[in-house]
């Protein structure tokens, strides 16, 4: 038993939180090397090497590996493979952009969403938007997987692993990077964030948004969104929390203006304390909130913010 | 340029999902279906891509129990040409993997020889996220997941992707694999009219066993189960009232 763990790599540096996460589901499975690939990415590949249990980072360093294309990563991978058990990485769009593609050139299925390790062989993950759980058991001589971050603890950093560079397996250029629009933020990531405040169709404009980031920001909150918000263009995609986009379990939750439909309770109920500021008392999100307010946020959401 | 749709038929998105009391399974009998709402869109991206004189041609495939002509029907009335219906269960509780699906639209491909397949990016069942991906690596050919935005020309697709920190344009060689993401359109409904058209266009039945793909599945389902449950709190009457609360309980 031997785990291959692919860092995920934002630009050039390594997205710790995501790793962490991931990197504590691959330890119930085995030792395990980390690789990190992508373009100018010694620091990320010193700061895996500082995960706790981390036996050792192979470093892929090239140009081919700078926006995370799939094609050029799963050849990387899939030339690494021999010898591990597992391949796994973190449930990112990136891995889930590359992972099934490792697997199918491996011959082997993928496990997406992996959030529980039952042993070497068996996981659980979430079907139907999480309304049920489904173990399985793999007969596959590897199992290639991305883990739901949101599931598991982030690893440590005390660790000292050696880092080894590993020869690039080049890109075929069958895709090509173009441009990123990437808006930079002080927020903290959504995934990561211990506070989420979200905003959705209710919030009723992108103008009216900075009242959800008003409230965000004095808490230190990352901001995220329901589909029907990012649909209607009050905010960007990557706020999307739910069942397509992503998956969050802050200590605290606050949803304004959010129905609760079941895609959306997918990305957010296993939250520790979920407040729903709602008009609507029959909203269903008040059947999974801890605390819920019967109020017009254009009146809740600003005396919450000037009050805490 | 031809292009392929596979799409899937699913349990429709508005039904509230039971797990069987033995824990097989979640319980599929006698209840609504329909086309996956990804499909739906990747449907709609290519009947706007043969409106704009990109495409020539649309092909649907549906890989599963033979009740899946009813999601190809509706393919076929959005304004699909022709539908391939691949027969590989009898139960409508077997879900082919998503490898095994990937196969046999593989050996399609080589037979419909098509410019661009364009595929959901989940399918809301399984939520796998894993065919497009799966069938682009058994093809050699490029692939755009999760797309929002998609372009042709000179042989190429560019394709807006939505990603965890926003947006990536990639460019893709054609021949290639495009799965939608749900901002990259609307897609439309099917008239009455289109509806009886769709019932005259040409579907044509296939099985695994012809194009010599196993689907024994890899992974074996040990159990399902609900998840745990989560309970209603309470209401509180004023803000002054959820501050209190949330300090008492530490979150703020
Ligand atoms: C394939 C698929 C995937 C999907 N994936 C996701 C996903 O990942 N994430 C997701 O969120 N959704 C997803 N959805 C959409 C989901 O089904 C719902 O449509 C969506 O979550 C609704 O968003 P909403 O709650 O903001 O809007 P609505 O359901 O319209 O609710 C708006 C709420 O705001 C309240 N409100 C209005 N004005 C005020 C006010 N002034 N003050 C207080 N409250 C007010 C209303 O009472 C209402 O409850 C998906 C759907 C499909 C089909
Ligand atoms: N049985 C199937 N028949 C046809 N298309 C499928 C099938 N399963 C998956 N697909 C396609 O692959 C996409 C992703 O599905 P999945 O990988 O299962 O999440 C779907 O949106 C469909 O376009």
């Amino acid at each position: 038993m031997a785990v291959l763990l692919i860092a995920e790599v934002t630009g050039a540096d390594l997205a710790l939180d995501a790793t962490a996460k991931a990197l504590s589901a691959a330890k119930a499975m085995g030792p395990v090397t980390v690789l990190v690939a992508g373009a100018g990415i010694a620091g990320a590949a010193a700061a895996a090497a500082a995960l706790d249990g981390v036996t050792k980072v192979l470093a892929a360093d090239d140009a081919a590996y700078a926006h995370g294309l799939a094609e050029p990563l799963a050849d990387l991978v899939v030339g690494l493979a021999g010898g591990f058990s597992h391949i796994v990485a973190p449930s990112t769009a990136s891995a889930k952009n590359a992972l099934p593609r490792i697997a199918a050139l491996l011959d082997v299925m993928v496990l997406s969403d992996v959030t529980g390790v039952v042993d070497a062989d068996t996981f659980e993950r979430p079907i139907y938007a999480g309304n049920a759980i489904q173990t399985v058991k793999s007969s596959d001589p590897v199992k290639v997987m991305t883990i739901r971050t949101a599931s598991f603890e982030a690893a440590g950093a005390d660790g000292s692993a050696p880092v080894e560079a590993t020869a690039s397996a080049g890109d075929k250029g069958l895709s090509a990077w173009v441009e990123d629009k990437v808006a930079a933020s002080d927020r903290p990531e959504l995934t990561s964030a211990k506070i989420v405040v979200s905003g959705g169709r209710g919030v009723g404009s992108e103008a009216d948004f900075a009242l959800i980031a008003g409230l965000a920001d004095k808490l230190g909150a990352a901001v995220g969104a329901s589909r029907a918000a990012v649909d209607s263009g009050f905010a960007p995609n990557d706020w999307q929390v739910g069942q397509t986009g992503k998956v969050v379990a802050p200590d605290l939750y606050i949803a304004c203006g959010i129905s609760g439909a079941i895609q959306h309770l997918a990305g957010m109920k296993d939250s520790k304390i979920i407040v729903a500021i709602n008009k609507d008392e029959e909203a269903p999100i008040f059947q999974v909130a801890d605390y819920g307010l019967v109020a017009d946020l254009f009146d809740a959401v600003p005396a919450l913010t000037q009050k805490i | 340029m031809k292009v392929l749709v596979p799409v899937k038929r699913v349990i429709d998105y508005n039904v509230k999902v039971r797990v069987k009391a033995d824990g097989s399974g979640v319980d599929l009998a006698n209840v609504k279906m329909s086309m996956n709402p990804f499909d739906e869109i990747a449907v709609e991206a290519a009947i706007r891509l043969k409106e704009s004189g990109a495409a020539s041609e649309i092909v649907v495939v549906s890989v599963g129990v033979k009740q899946a002509q009813e999601t190809l029907r509706t393919a076929l009335a959005m304004g699909a040409d022709r539908a391939i219906l691949v027969l590989a269960a009898d139960d409508v509780h077997s879900d082919i993997e998503p490898l095994a699906v990937a196969k046999i639209l593989a050996k399609v491909v080589a037979d419909e020889a098509p410019g661009l397949v364009i595929a959901g990016k989940q399918a809301i069942d399984n939520d796998m996220n894993a065919t497009g991906q799966m069938l682009a690596a058994l093809l050699g050919w490029g692939q755009a997941t999760f797309a929002s935005d998609v372009a042709i020309a000179d042989g190429k697709a560019t394709v807006t992707r939505e990603v965890d920190g926003g947006l990536q344009t990639i460019s893709v060689a054609l021949p290639a694999i495009i799965t939608a993401d749900l901002r990259l359109n609307e897609p439309r409904y099917a008239s009455l009219p289109n509806i009886m058209k769709a019932k005259k266009k040409p579907l044509e039945e296939k099985t695994a066993a012809d194009y010599g793909v196993d689907v024994t599945p890899r992974l074996s389902v040990v159990k399902t189960a609900e998840p745990a449950g989560r309970s209603a709190g309470i209401k509180v009457a004023s803000v002054d009232e959820l501050v209190a609360k949330l300090k008492d309980a530490g979150a703020i």
